[in-house]
C-alpha cells in the first residue's frame, strides 16, 4: 500500500513555480479531461494551476490551491501557494501541514531575497526537508557550474536537496534529463516517491487531545487523533489539566480494540479510573507529560488585516481546547500588520499543556482567534523553557 | 509495523474533523444523497464514533427525481438513524419553486431551509477538492452567512489540524471531511472496507438516450422523442436523474471500477509528449465523464 506525502510549493512569480505543478501533475497523468484540452503547449502547462474567475476579475488571491496527484508508490497532497501578494500568510498556511516543501528559483537569478524569505518561512513552520527546484536550466546551457553555484547559496535548518530542472522542457521533473549527464540525481518525482522526510510522528512522546467524549451505558471512551507516539493499553498516563494518573484500559482505533496505537491514527481510549476529562485535555503518558502554562511564549505570523496589539483580548486554539487570553508582550513592542513575524507572550485564563513548536508542529502550535468576530488572526509556533 | 498507509491517514483525518465538529458545535446535520461520497462520510462517522450511534442526523434533498434503487438504498442504510427529507417536490407542488425538467438548480432552497428549520451550525458535505478548481480553494471548514452563501475573501486561513468553528448566529460551517480525497480514494476504500453501494455504481444494461453527448434514462426530462438504445452503463455520480449522465463500462465490482479509474490513467500516461494523443484522450474522459 502506498503512503501520503503533504508537500507544498513556494517561488517567485517569474520563477516557473506553476509551470512546474502543471508540469508534475500532467507528466504524473493526474489531469483531468477538460483541464487538458486547455494545452496546446508546454508552456500553457501553468494554466492547470489557473484561479478562479473571481480571482482573475477582481485581482485578488484566495490565498492556497490543493492538488492530487498519485504514483503506484505514493499519494501527494500539494498545497500550492501563490508567490506574490501575502506570500507571507499563504506559505505559512501551506507550510504548515507540510512534510517537504519544494522552493523553486530561476537558474539565470539565483537564489533571491524573496527566495530567502521563502526558505525562513519553511525553517520556521520546521518543514522537515526542502527540494530546490533550480528551475530553466534550457536558459543557461544546462550549465553544471551555474547549478553548482545556486545549490550552495541556500541555508536551512533541515535537509536541503537541490535539482537542476527545466519545467517547460519536462527535464528531470518527471522524466530524466537528456541535456545534464553530469547529474546523477533523483528526477524531483522520483525524490517526492521516496523522501524520508525525517518525520517520524510516532518518535515522538505519545499525545492524545481530548476531541469527544463517546458515552456508551455508563462507559466513557475518550475520542481523539493521536499527533505523536505510541500508546499501549495498560500504560501509566496523565490528564492535563488537572494532572491526575490513571492506566489506559483499553484503545479502540474506529471501532477496532487494539493493544496498542501509534500517530496519526484516530482512536478512543477506556481509562482505568472514574477520572473528569472532557474535550480539551489531554493524555499523555505520566513519563514523558509535557508541562502546563499560562504564560504562553510564542513567535506568531500575523494573519489578519487588523493589528495584533499589545492588552488585546484574543482566544488561544491549541489542539482542541480553547481559552481566553490577553497579548501581554510582543517583542518589537509595537502592533503586528498583516504578514509580520514576531515574538509574542499571551497570558491564558486557564492552564495549557504545551510541547516546544520544535519538538511536536501539532502540540506546540496554537492559533490566536478574534474573541469578537471569530477571526483566525495569528499562527503561533510556541517556544517552551 | 507503526506504518501507515494514504486510506488510513485520510480515514483518520476525516474521522478527526468529524469529531471536531461534532465536539465544537450544537447541530450538525450530514448531507446524505445516497451518493458513493455521502455513503463513505456515513461509513467514517459510524467508525468514528463507534460504538455509540453517529450523534447527528441526516439529511437528503430529495428532488423527486432520484434514481429508485438510489431511494431503496437509502431508506435501507438509513433505518434506525434519523433522516431529514427536503423535498424539491413539495416546494413545486405548493408552487413555491418552478416545475423545470431539470431540478438540480433548485435544491439551494429546501436545503437552505431545512438547515434553518434544523438549527443546524454546521453541515458535512461529502465535496472532494479534487473535483474542480472552486472546490481546490476550499477549506476544510468552511463559513457561509445566513444566506448560505460563500465569500471566499471572508475564508480564514486553515493551518495544521486547528480548524475555526466560530460563526455568527444565523452563520453556519460546511464542513468536508473528505476533503483530500480523491475519486481513487473513495474507490479504493470502499473496496478495502467492503461498503455497499446503490447498484446503479456498476455495469448494468439499461435503456438510454443521447443528449448531447451523454446517456441518460427517459423521463419527464426527455427521451420519449429520442431513439432509446440499451446500453452496458454504469453511473459515476448519482444525482437527479434529469441530469445525471451514465458512462458505458463493464465494471460490476468495486475492484474493476478501480481497474477502470487506473486503466484510463494508463491510456493517458502512454501518451508521453504528443499532444494529439492527450487531446484524444480528453475527448474520451469528457465521454467518460457524462454530465461533465
Amino acid at each position: 500500500m502506498s503512503t501520503l506525502l503533504r508537500l507544498a510549493t513556494a517561488g517567485s512569480v517569474d520563477d516557473g513555480k506553476s509551470t512546474l505543478v502543471g508540469r508534475l501533475l500532467h507528466d504524473s497523468k493526474s489531469v483531468m479531461s477538460d483541464q487538458l484540452e486547455k494545452i496546446a503547449s508546454p508552456s500553457d502547462l501553468a494554466l492547470l494551476t489557473d484561479g478562479l474567475r473571481a480571482e482573475r476579475e477582481q485581482g485578488i488571491t484566495i490565498d492556497v490551491a490543493y492538488r492530487y496527484f498519485a504514483t503506484p508508490r505514493r499519494r501527494f497532497v500539494l498545497a500550492d501557494t501563490p508567490g506574490h501578494v501575502q506570500y507571507t500568510r499563504n506559505m505559512v498556511t501551506g507550510a504548515s501541514t507540510a512534510e517537504l516543501v519544494v522552493l523553486v528559483v530561476d537558474a539565470r537569478r539565483g537564489v533571491t531575497e524573496q527566495t530567502r524569505r521563502h526558505a525562513a518561512v519553511a525553517g520556521l513552520l520546521r518543514v522537515p526537508s526542502l527540494v530546490l527546484a533550480v528551475n530553466k536550466m534550457d536558459l543557461v546551457g544546462w550549465s553544471e557550474e551555474v547549478f553548482a553555484a545556486i545549490a550552495d547559496d541556500l541555508d536551512y535548518p533541515g535537509e536541503v536537496t537541490a535539482i537542476p530542472i527545466s519545467a517547460l522542457t519536462g527535464d528531470n521533473v518527471v522524466t530524466p534529463s537528456e541535456h545534464m549527464d553530469w547529474y546523477a540525481g533523483p528526477t524531483v518525482l522520483e525524490f517526492l516517491e521516496t523522501a524520508e522526510t525525517g518525520e517520524d510522528l510516532t518518535a515522538l512522546p505519545a499525545r492524545l487531545p481530548v476531541q469527544y467524549v463517546i458515552k456508551t451505558r455508563g462507559r466513557r471512551a475518550y475520542a481523539g487523533q493521536l499527533t505523536g507516539g505510541i500508546l499501549h493499553v495498560g500504560e501509566r498516563v496523565v490528564v492535563q489539566p488537572g494532572g491526575r494518573t490513571t492506566t489506559v484500559a483499553g484503545i479502540d482505533v474506529l471501532g477496532e480494540p487494539v493493544t496498542m496505537a501509534w500517530a496519526p491514527q484516530s482512536i478512543a481510549v477506556r481509562l482505568a479510573d472514574d477520572l473528569d476529562v472532557s474535550r480539551g485535555a489531554l493524555i499523555s503518558p505520566a513519563a514523558t507529560a509535557p508541562g502546563t502554562t499560562r504564560e504562553l511564549r510564542a513567535t506568531v505570523c500575523h494573519l489578519h488585516e487588523k493589528a495584533l496589539t499589545v492588552g488585546e483580548k484574543v482566544l488561544v486554539k491549541h489542539t482542541t481546547r480553547t481559552v481566553h487570553a490577553v497579548v501581554e508582550h510582543i517583542g518589537t513592542g509595537g502592533p503586528l500588520g498583516v504578514n509580520d513575524i514576531g515574538d509574542v507572550v499571551v497570558r491564558t485564563a486557564a492552564d495549557l499543556a504545551v510541547d516546544d513548536y520544535a519538538e511536536s508542529r501539532i502540540t506546540g502550535a496554537c492559533l490566536l482567534i478574534d474573541p469578537g468576530d471569530g477571526a483566525t488572526r495569528s499562527a503561533g509556533m510556541i517556544s517552551v523553557g | 509495523m507503526t506504518t501507515t498507509t494514504h486510506l488510513e491517514a485520510l480515514e483518520a483525518e476525516a474521522a478527526h474533523i468529524m469529531r471536531e465538529t461534532a465536539g465544537e458545535f450544537d447541530r450538525p446535520v450530514l448531507l446524505f444523497s445516497g451518493g458513493k461520497d455521502s455513503i463513505v462520510m456515513l461509513h467514517v462517522a459510524a467508525k468514528a464514533f463507534a460504538p455509540a450511534p453517529v450523534p447527528f442526523p441526516l439529511l437528503h434533498v430529495d428532488t423527486g427525481h432520484n434514481f429508485p434503487e438510489v431511494i431503496e438504498f437509502r431508506d435501507r442504510v438509513t433505518a434506525g438513524l434519523r433522516l431529514e427529507v427536503a423535498s424539491v417536490q413539495d416546494y413545486i407542488d405548493r408552487g413555491a419553486l418552478p416545475d423545470v425538467p431539470e431540478r438540480n438548480g433548485l435544491q439551494t432552497t429546501p436545503l437552505l431551509d431545512a438547515i434553518e428549520a434544523g438549527g443546524h451550525d454546521a453541515v458535512f458535505g461529502g465535496g472532494r477538492r479534487d473535483e474542480e478548481k472552486a472546490r481546490a480553494k476550499e477549506r476544510v471548514f468552511s463559513l457561509r452567512d445566513e444566506f448560505g452563501g460563500w465569500d471566499p475573501r471572508r475564508q480564514r486561513p486553515e493551518l495544521w489540524n486547528l480548524y475555526n468553528g466560530r460563526h455568527n448566529p444565523g452563520e453556519h460551517v460546511r464542513v468536508f471531511p473528505l476533503s483530500n480525497w480523491t475519486e481513487l480514494d473513495v474507490w479504493q476504500y470502499i473496496a478495502a472496507e467492503d461498503i455497499a453501494l446503490p447498484s446503479i455504481y456498476y455495469a448494468h444494461e439499461r435503456a438510454v438516450f443521447d443528449r448531447r453527448g451523454m446517456w441518460l434514462c427517459p423521463g419527464a426530462w426527455g427521451g420519449h422523442g429520442e431513439r432509446l438504445v440499451r446500453r452496458t452503463v454504469r453511473y459515476r455520480t448519482v444525482g437527479d436523474m434529469s441530469c445525471t449522465g451514465a458512462v458505458e463500462s463493464a465494471a460490476r465490482t468495486p475492484g474493476e471500477v478501480i481497474e477502470e479509474i487506473a486503466a484510463s490513467r494508463i491510456t493517458e500516461r502512454g501518451a508521453t509528449r504528443a499532444d494529439d494523443r492527450l487531446a484524444e484522450a480528453a475527448m474520451e474522459d469528457r465521454k467518460r465523464e457524462g454530465y461533465f
